[in-house]
């Protein structure tokens, strides 16, 4: 009993202590909002937001809610996190696997470019781009066009849209191209389990993903063609390019400077995961005869990997995270217009602070939980 | 023995009752912020991040314009120096933030007076120390000279958290114009983006505007669309609930421009003592007990015009003189042809 007790009393008091220290913070900002004779409640987010965003993905103008605007700032984030991701896992593998290359001059390149990069503070990286490196671009009616159709230009980057006719039958040909290359993976590791004998996976898959939608152009009625941005003149010095489809600069710069900043990181976690592979590995698989394709595949990348997932997930976070430092160059993400304009105008600050905190928190976890599931995943299999 | 003692705590607890109620009523007359600010020895006041004229800090860090100009006036009456101000700069979105958090006690930053702000988040307007409306510059090259000639996909540069922003929408919508809104944080971004081409137009309130265009690179080539397209009236704010420390922001500043109404100014304030005039008398000091309702003394309003000036010369150290609206427009005297008009202190 007496044992029990003492096991239990530090963690009644401290339970007791975040309680009270928490009940303290919200009777305090009680007391001092009923004295300023400030209304607490969500009741704002179904309100007429009544300004504009520079870009969406979603429909949105000033005439929709609040939480409309909160949508809009949140899948803007989402969209600079998952390019920005992309981008970083990408470039941060190739330089990693560059910082190993025995040639001298890759793997000094490799070096410069990550000790440059991540040892120069975020933000700072972002008003270069923003500032200096896109100030650099052409006024819309000097820019050169880049094979024909691409325009970039200080207003941003504008791109041929497409056109497409019976898109879902293109769409279609795809899933089947992908359900296809998943039934033939199982097959060849069923035939090399049994016969061992192995089937060229990898081309076949290529073919296939390429093969398919071809088809699909050719008898199954798909159309593709493109609307090229043309300039239009607003007044005299004054251009613009429509149609098309154009990505501002801010999103740009964004994207660029979170992905070769992010990435030099990735390519630290990838570089210690392929040096943390034991040298012996390599040196046994080659002894059995496997080619060093199959060296890299089969036996240094799968133990590479359960090195450099998790490492890489905290990247991911950060990158994440980082991208909230948009509201400096007016990329219009979940704190440039929900914790930026929408807390302005509605001064709803405790409301719409503790709505993004919950918002970015979300979003971590569920980046950490899918993280650690393909982290189980490749995890040694324990039979 | 005993029944002394009996009467000594009696007599103990009667003035502890009679000490405890003149401090109370001294408390409620003084304001806590006035209180803080006395016990501080300094002003906490908030301004801009940069717009010359209203409030903008030299290389020395020296403070100046006429935002800067009514912290000061508070400072000389409550403080009896002009230069005891502490200056936080506040971009347009931190600002109401800072002042309902408490962590400063007036919001000097040409800021708009609206019905949500004033009702919704805990803030309180005591007047207009600039009449102004929003406006829109473009460069002179574009040959654009009205806002008529704006066309559909113009892309408009301002500031987040502002009645511009929503203005701006208002305004293009009412003409059935698409636009491209740029809003950035901080106002020397916004210029920086527009001076680089970002944007074809650049919008906040006309004074914004003539203030940020002699930051340009070159600003004979931007220009200042003739049309007014909001009522933007700018004033100092301070927080809901501390009725005295706002009757002193608001006396404080409706001192300089009476002052200027009486041709009260701050090489003659001292001889304005022995006026005829009973008004003028008033505001320097010599006739009334005008600063006992604040708790302040009677020099109060002699010390803002000695040592901060009245409105008009303010005005002309401020914003005329460094070219930036020579011409005074609104904000003259109501009896010049303007619409300053503030109610007498009496």
């Amino acid at each position: 009993m007496n044992f029990k007790l003492k096991d239990i009393v530090p963690q009644l008091i401290t339970v007791t202590a975040v309680v009270l220290v928490f009940g303290f913070f919200t009777y305090n900002a009680q007391i001092n909002m009923e004295n300023r004779g400030i209304d607490f409640g969500y009741g704002f987010l179904s309100q007429e937001s009544s300004f504009d965003v520079q870009f969406s993905l979603i429909e949105y103008d000033g005439s929709h809610s609040y939480f409309r605007a909160y949508l809009v700032g949140l899948l803007n984030t989402i969209l600079v996190s998952v390019i920005g991701i992309i981008i970083a896992t990408i470039l941060g593998v190739i330089v990693g696997v560059a910082r190993l290359s025995p040639n001298y001059l890759i793997n000094k390149f490799a070096a410069f470019y990550v000790e440059f990069f991540r040892n120069i503070p975020l933000l700072l990286q972002i008003f270069f781009w923003y500032f200096a490196a896109l100030r650099a671009l052409p006024l819309p009616q000097d820019a050169e066009a880049i094979f024909g159709v691409f325009f970039l230009t200080i207003k941003g980057l504008y791109v041929p849209a497409f056109i497409w006719q019976n898109f879902s039958v293109f769409f279609y040909s795809i899933v089947a191209a992908i359900i296809a290359i998943i039934v033939i993976r199982i097959h060849a590791k069923r035939v090399q389990e049994n016969q061992g004998k192995q089937i060229p996976v990898f081309l076949i898959s290529i073919g296939l993903i390429f093969i398919l939608p071809l088809l699909s152009f050719l008898i199954g009625g798909v159309g593709i063609s493109f609307e090229v941005p043309v300039l239009k003149q607003l007044a005299t010095t004054s251009f613009i390019y429509e149609g098309g489809v154009s990505l501002p600069p801010e999103l740009i710069a964004l994207t660029l400077s979170l992905s070769l900043y992010t990435a030099t990181f990735i390519a630290e976690c990838v570089r210690a995961g392929i040096q943390g592979v034991g040298k012996g590995q390599k040196e046994a698989a080659a002894s059995i005869g496997l080619t060093p394709n199959q060296v890299l595949k089969l036996v240094i990348m799968p133990q590479a990997l359960r090195i450099i997932i998790p490492p890489t997930t905290n990247q991911y976070l950060n990158l994440t995270k980082n991208s909230s430092l948009a509201a400096a160059i007016a990329y219009p993400d979940l704190v440039l217009v929900f914790a930026g304009t929408a807390l302005m105008q509605t001064g709803k600050a405790i409301e719409i602070v503790s709505i993004t905190m919950f918002t970015y928190l979300t979003l971590s976890i569920s980046i950490s939980l899918l993280m650690n599931w393909y982290n189980k995943k490749i995890a040694i299999q324990e039979k | 023995m005993f029944k002394y003692l009996k009467q000594l705590t009696s007599l103990a607890a009667m003035v502890a009752v009679l000490f405890t109620f003149t401090t109370e009523s001294m408390a409620a007359k003084k304001s806590k912020t006035l209180k803080n600010t006395q016990k501080k020895g300094f002003v906490r006041c908030g301004v801009s991040q940069g717009l010359p004229g209203f409030s903008n800090a030299d290389a020395a860090g020296n403070w100046t314009g006429i935002d800067v100009d009514v912290c000061r006036a508070v400072a000389a009456a409550v403080l009896g120096d002009a230069n005891k101000v502490k200056f936080t700069p506040l971009s347009a979105k931190e600002r109401f933030t800072a002042l309902t958090s408490g962590e400063i006690d007036i919001l000097s930053r040409n800021t708009t007076w609206t019905l949500s702000r004033d009702a919704d988040i805990g803030l309180t307007f005591v007047g207009v120390n600039f009449y102004d409306g929003q406006g829109f510059m473009v460069r002179k090259s574009s040959g654009i000279t009205s806002t008529s000639q704006f066309k559909d996909g113009i892309s408009a540069c301002t500031n987040i958290g502002t009645t511009t922003e929503l203005n701006m929408r208002d305004f293009f919508n009412s003409k059935g114009i698409k636009y491209e809104p740029v809003a950035f944080e901080k106002a020397d971004e916004v210029v920086a983006a527009y001076d680089a081409g970002r944007c074809d137009t650049y919008t906040t309130d006309k004074s914004g505007l003539a203030a940020q265009r002699t930051k340009m690179s070159n600003p004979d080539e931007h220009i200042v669309l003739p049309e007014t397209v909001s009522k933007e009236p700018l004033g100092p704010v301070v927080r809901q609930g501390d009725s005295v420390w706002e009757d002193i922001v608001r006396w404080s500043l409706n001192t300089m421009i009476e002052a200027e109404e009486y041709g009260i100014t701050s090489a003659n304030a001292d001889m304005m003592k022995t006026s005829d005039n009973p008004a003028i008398k008033r505001l320097v000091g010599a006739e009334g007990e005008l600063g006992a309702a604040f708790g302040l003394d009677n020099d109060w309003s002699l010390r803002i015009i000695k040592q901060v000036g009245n409105y008009g010369e303010s005005y002309k150290r401020n914003i005329a003189d460094t070219g930036i609206l020579p011409d005074r427009g609104p904000n003259e005297l109501w009896t010049k042809g303007g619409i300053l008009y503030v109610p007498p202190a009496r």
